[in-house]
Parts: C-alpha cells; sequence; structure tokens
C-alpha cells in the first residue's frame, strides 16, 4: 500500500520527462526547438506559450555551442520534464569551459561574442519568455541552465519590456 | 540552408534582404556574409528586412540587425523591418531595438 501511495506520488510529480544528447553544432539549435516543441504539444500550449520556450530552449542551446564550445563542439543535453501541474522545466547543459562570473554573464548587452555580433541579450531573452532560470556553472566543467514555465497561467504580454535594452544610435548603450 | 542571392535585391539605394523562415544563429552567419558583401555596393544606402517568411527569431536576429546598423548608419543610412508578424514586432519593440529598426508593419 505504502508503495503504491510513493508510486501514484511519483506520476503524479513527473508525468513525464525526456533527454536528449546531441553534438554542440549549430544545426541542432532547430532540432532542440522543434523536439522541445513536441514535447510541449500534448499539454495543449497556446501559440505564444510554444514559441517562448522555443526561444528560451534556442538561445540557452546557442549558449552551449558558441561559448560553451567555442564552436569547437561537444555534446549538449537538453533534459525536459512536464509536472501534472502543467509545469515545464528544461535543464541545457554542457562540459565545456563554464563560465568564471554568472552575474556578469546574466547581465543585458554583456557579451564575449562582440566580434561574432551577438547581441548579448541570450540571458534577458531566457528571463523574459520563462518564469524563472537558474544558472550553475564552473569554469573548466561547465554550464547547466534549469528553466522552469508554467503553463495557461493566463495571458500576460507575452514579451515583457527588456528595459535595459536601450539601444543609443551608435547600437551600444 | 544556403543562402541564395535571390534573397537579396538591390532596389535605389535599398537593400532589401529577405529573411529565412527562422533566424537563430545557425543561418546568421550566411545572412551576415552576403549583406555586407552587397553593402559594399556604392549604392546601397539604407536596409530593409522583410520579415515574411519568417516565424522564429531569437537574440541572434537582433545581433544581425544591430551589425549592419553599425555599418551603414555612418553614412547616414537606416535600417527597417517589413512584413513583421506580431510577435517579432513585440520581440523588436521589447528588446530596445526601436531605436535603430523602424518597422513598417
Amino acid at each position: 500500500m505504502e508503495k503504491e501511495c510513493i508510486k501514484k506520488e511519483m506520476t503524479q510529480g513527473i508525468e513525464n520527462e525526456i533527454c536528449m544528447e546531441f553534438d554542440a553544432i549549430s544545426e541542432n539549435e532547430g532540432l532542440a526547438r522543434v523536439v522541445i516543441a513536441a514535447f510541449l504539444s500534448r499539454i495543449d500550449p497556446t501559440v505564444d506559450e510554444i514559441e517562448d520556450v522555443k526561444t528560451a530552449v534556442s538561445e540557452a542551446v546557442t549558449n552551449a555551442v558558441i561559448h560553451g564550445y567555442g564552436e569547437g563542439g561537444g555534446r549538449v543535453v537538453m533534459r525536459a520534464r512536464l509536472s501534472g501541474e502543467k509545469e515545464l522545466a528544461v535543464d541545457i547543459s554542457d562540459r565545456g569551459v563554464g563560465i568564471a562570473d554568472v552575474e556578469q554573464a546574466m547581465q543585458p548587452l554583456f557579451t564575449t561574442g562582440a566580434a561574432n555580433e551577438r547581441s548579448g541579450m541570450g540571458f534577458s531573452f531566457m528571463e523574459a519568455f520563462m518564469d524563472r532560470i537558474e544558472v550553475e556553472s564552473s569554469v573548466g566543467e561547465g554550464t547547466c541552465v534549469h528553466m522552469w514555465k508554467r503553463f495557461g497561467a493566463g495571458q500576460e504580454e507575452s514579451v515583457p519590456i527588456l528595459q535595459a535594452a536601450v539601444w543609443n544610435r551608435s547600437g551600444r548603450v | 540552408m544556403e543562402k541564395k542571392m535571390e534573397e537579396y535585391a538591390i532596389i535605389d539605394n535599398y537593400l532589401c534582404i529577405r529573411m529565412p523562415e527562422e533566424v537563430d544563429h545557425h543561418g546568421a552567419s550566411a545572412i551576415r556574409e552576403c549583406a555586407d558583401r552587397l553593402i559594399l555596393d556604392d549604392k546601397v544606402k539604407n536596409i530593409v528586412f522583410d520579415f515574411e517568411d519568417t516565424t522564429f527569431m531569437d537574440s541572434s536576429g537582433l545581433g544581425i540587425i544591430i551589425g549592419r546598423y553599425r555599418k551603414i548608419s555612418c553614412f547616414g543610412g537606416k535600417v527597417y523591418a517589413v512584413n513583421a508578424s506580431e510577435r517579432i514586432s513585440r520581440l523588436l519593440k521589447a528588446s530596445g531595438m526601436s531605436a535603430i529598426i523602424e518597422n513598417l508593419a
């Protein structure tokens, strides 16, 4: 009986989970987006909700490809869980160079990729499109971005204002 | 997804760039290289990004726009967006891009 209860609790707690590992190449940014959209389809999300998650996943995977592995290849893991309460948790992790100063990396417009015209808005987009994000990283070991979003929570403004981003005429803050 | 030259056109002094269905890091460098080659053409002063086919764009798209803006703004050129969906219009506005790109939606 006790066993049954635990089992029931578990199935309610995590209704579905997927884990995918793929090469850290730019082609797979689109693949990760398609997979997460398909994974979400069963909870009947709105078009905007799907686009929000696809954008956040795209940013995190792009970061792993460009910054984690310096476009030199490696492996990226995407793990996604859907709970009974229609909450999605997605983790994107790499075993790349890691981030020395996570707080600085998350500042809007901060980028180490200016030469390649990175906008420095990746983490801002993840924060804007998901309910919550957490970044774990250590230099030489890699980075994991955890993101959460609850579905059907009423229609908010789907693209919140990213107030820190004000471009002046030279295209810089 | 190779960029084809017919996705780029120079009309008067405007370079029109037909953006792909998905604007992400994967396709960004091809767009950049192709656009920058055409910007070297003396006639090009302004740039029009046509988002008619675009259903997805992440922050890589902002990078493309900002980079082209920097190249032409010093010669008094302007950057425009046309046929942007509601979502892409909101994204441009919310990320503060309205200061450098005029959305003719």
